[in-house]
């Protein structure tokens, strides 16, 4: 029975995983790895790691790929045209290190089955029946691998701002920025030229940001 | 396998389906409900014809839908534009079976029966993963119909959904907590003091008000229903995502919002209203079947009222209320369940 899902997951994964490579239409892409994810998914549950399976789920097919889902709708991308590949070396390269990849694969096969499955004692702290269980993972995470993971938190926090800092370089002008209804923004928000302004500025309309800043008529950064 | 093996099987096979059925039934009598009763709210009579007080429309609706021509738009994308309808409907329908509609009862011949088809240690966790799915059946839909107001429904709904998914989130970490476990029926369990009043609402140390609160605005928001349903707004979009869609493929996004609707509600009383306690349930287990439908209808009623009372946001306030008002709350509310249960646990 487990041997049987086993087969019809990573199948599924293997397959959704091709398709992912030839599609040419990028949504179909994306569609062929959120089924990844959930063959993914599937395969942690038989491992008996419920939590990390929802997890699996809930961040990667449910958040990260709605996001790449929509900037793919919002952008309309077009299909993607088979154009002669502009650096050939690089072909040889892949092959290598598939090569590599596919022996270390084997390597591990071969290790695996050259040595024989120690049984883990019941009371050890990675005791394989309850390994995946949300308290255990909890527990793990607050306490054995706390500085880990208050690094990872940092790394991610650390994107987020770097995120920030992006977008607000581009430099924004009030048409970019200002949705009817009023509300206030400062100046630096809307002029590109006057970063570390922090004056408030009241607007309601487009063009009353505009006047109100003095940019009246002046042409978008992307523009110029 | 043996016998007792395959009873088993039978029966939670057996289970499964009559939760479904009952659950679709109610979808169905939801509808008619909702007809019925914002036409009381607005001074008209509502569908009335079919059958007694209209009581056989629900199957006369279905009919029409199922006799009604199916059209695909010649520029759609054809596999996604059919696939689209049906992520929608099992994304809604598959999170049914987590839910435990009443404690263990004893029926005659069969023993002792848990009601509740799955019981698993992170059935919460299955929920939001299952509902998150949900989304790509709309996305999907206003995308491959090839039609602007499609799109926009579509791009709409996914940021919508996805704003509004985080303080829904947030807004159970309370609950959970509170009961220090992601299995549903175990929360429901531990509501069960106060001769079946302790629910999670009132419940000491520190009542989760604050998070039911977010939770009801943030699912409202989820299932994209008044005030909150600009993927579909008539006004500006047609129709919004399902613009493009007739017959059973028009009716299954349709069910899928009705389904989703009731799931949710579902949630809430489990979570917050004390799932299927409350008096006398410890005297008479059946009695809890009872409680938690009408807690559930009680939730689909209130969305009822809330179209026939509340106008349409604009999608700018929408995602200020979302990220600028309801996450903070949410979060807060974490911030201060932690700090209260902490603080309750050293005395």
């Amino acid at each position: 029975m487990t041997t049987l899902l086993f087969v019809l997951l990573a199948g599924l994964a293997i397959g959704s995983a091709i398709a992912l490579v030839v599609q040419r239409n990028p949504l179909y892409s994306a569609i062929s790895l959120i089924g990844v994810f959930i063959a993914l998914a599937g395969l942690y549950l038989t491992l008996a790691a419920p939590f990390l399976a929802a997890i699996q789920i809930i961040v990667y097919a449910g958040a990260i790929m709605v996001l790449v889902v929509f900037v793919i709708m919002l952008l309309n991308v077009e299909e993607e045209e088979r154009k002669p590949l502009r650096m050939g070396y690089l072909t040889v390269i892949a092959i290598l290190l598939a090569a590599i990849l596919f022996g270390e694969a084997g390597f591990i096969l071969y290790f695996i089955g050259n040595s024989p499955l120690e049984p883990l004692s019941p009371n050890a702290v990675g005791n394989a029946s309850n390994v995946g269980l949300t308290a255990s993972i909890g527990t793990g995470l607050f306490t054995t691998y706390l500085l880990p993971f208050e690094i990872t938190s940092v790394l991610l926090l650390m994107a987020i701002v770097g995120a920030m800092t992006l977008a607000r370089r581009v430099g924004l002008r009030p048409t970019d920025l200002v949705i009817p209804g009023a509300q206030t923004l400062t100046r630096q928000t809307l002029d590109p030229k006057a970063i570390g302004d922090a004056t408030e500025v009241e607007s309601s309309t487009t063009a009353e940001a505009a006047r109100v800043l003095g940019l009246e008529g002046v042409p978008r950064r992307r523009e110029e | 396998m043996d016998w007792n093996t395959l009873t088993s099987i039978g029966l939670k096979m057996l289970g499964i389906n009559i939760a479904f059925v009952v659950v679709l039934m109610i979808v169905a009598y939801t509808v008619l409900a909702e007809r019925r009763v914002l036409a009381l709210m607005q001074g008209r009579l509502g569908p009335n014809r079919a059958g007694y007080g209209g009581i056989l429309q629900p199957f006369a609706d279905l009919l029409k839908f199922i006799f009604k021509e199916e059209i695909v738009p010649d520029k759609a994308t054809k596999f996604i534009y059919i696939l689209a309808p049906f992520i929608a409907i099992v994304g809604a329908l598959m999170s049914i079976i987590v839910y435990p509609f009443g404690p263990d009862v004893n029926l005659p011949l069969i023993g002792t029966v848990r009601l509740v088809a799955a019981q698993f240690d992170v059935s919460l966790l299955y929920v939001l993963a299952i509902t998150s799915i949900g989304v790509y059946g709309i996305a999907l839909a206003g995308w491959s119909s090839n039609n602007k107001y499609s799109l926009m429904g579509g791009l709409r709904a996914s940021a919508q959904l996805i704003s509004y998914e985080l303080s829904l989130g947030l807004s159970l970490v309370g609950v959970v907590l509170m009961s220090g476990t992601l299995d549903l029926f175990q929360i429901v369990e531990q509501q069960s003091g106060w001769y079946g009043m302790q629910w999670n609402l009132f419940k000491l140390p520190f009542p989760q008000i604050i998070g039911f609160i977010v939770y009801m605005i943030s699912a409202i928001a989820e299932t994209n229903r008044v005030p909150f349903d600009l993927p579909e707004a008539e006004t500006e979009l047609v129709a919004g995502f399902h613009t493009e869609y007739s017959a059973l493929k028009f009716a299954l996004f349709f069910m899928a919002e009705y389904v989703n609707m009731f799931t949710v509600s579902m949630l809430a009383t489990t979570l917050f209203l004390g799932g299927w306690n409350g008096p006398f349930v410890e005297q008479f287990p059946v009695l809890g079947v009872f409680y938690f439908l009408g807690k559930v209808i009680f939730f689909l009623f209130l969305y009822i009222w809330l179209r026939g009372t509340l106008p349409r946001f604009r999608f700018d306030q929408l995602m200020n209320f979302g990220w600028k008002f309801l996450l903070p709350v949410a979060i807060l509310n974490v911030v201060l369940t932690a700090t209260i249960h902490f603080v309750a646990m050293l005395f």
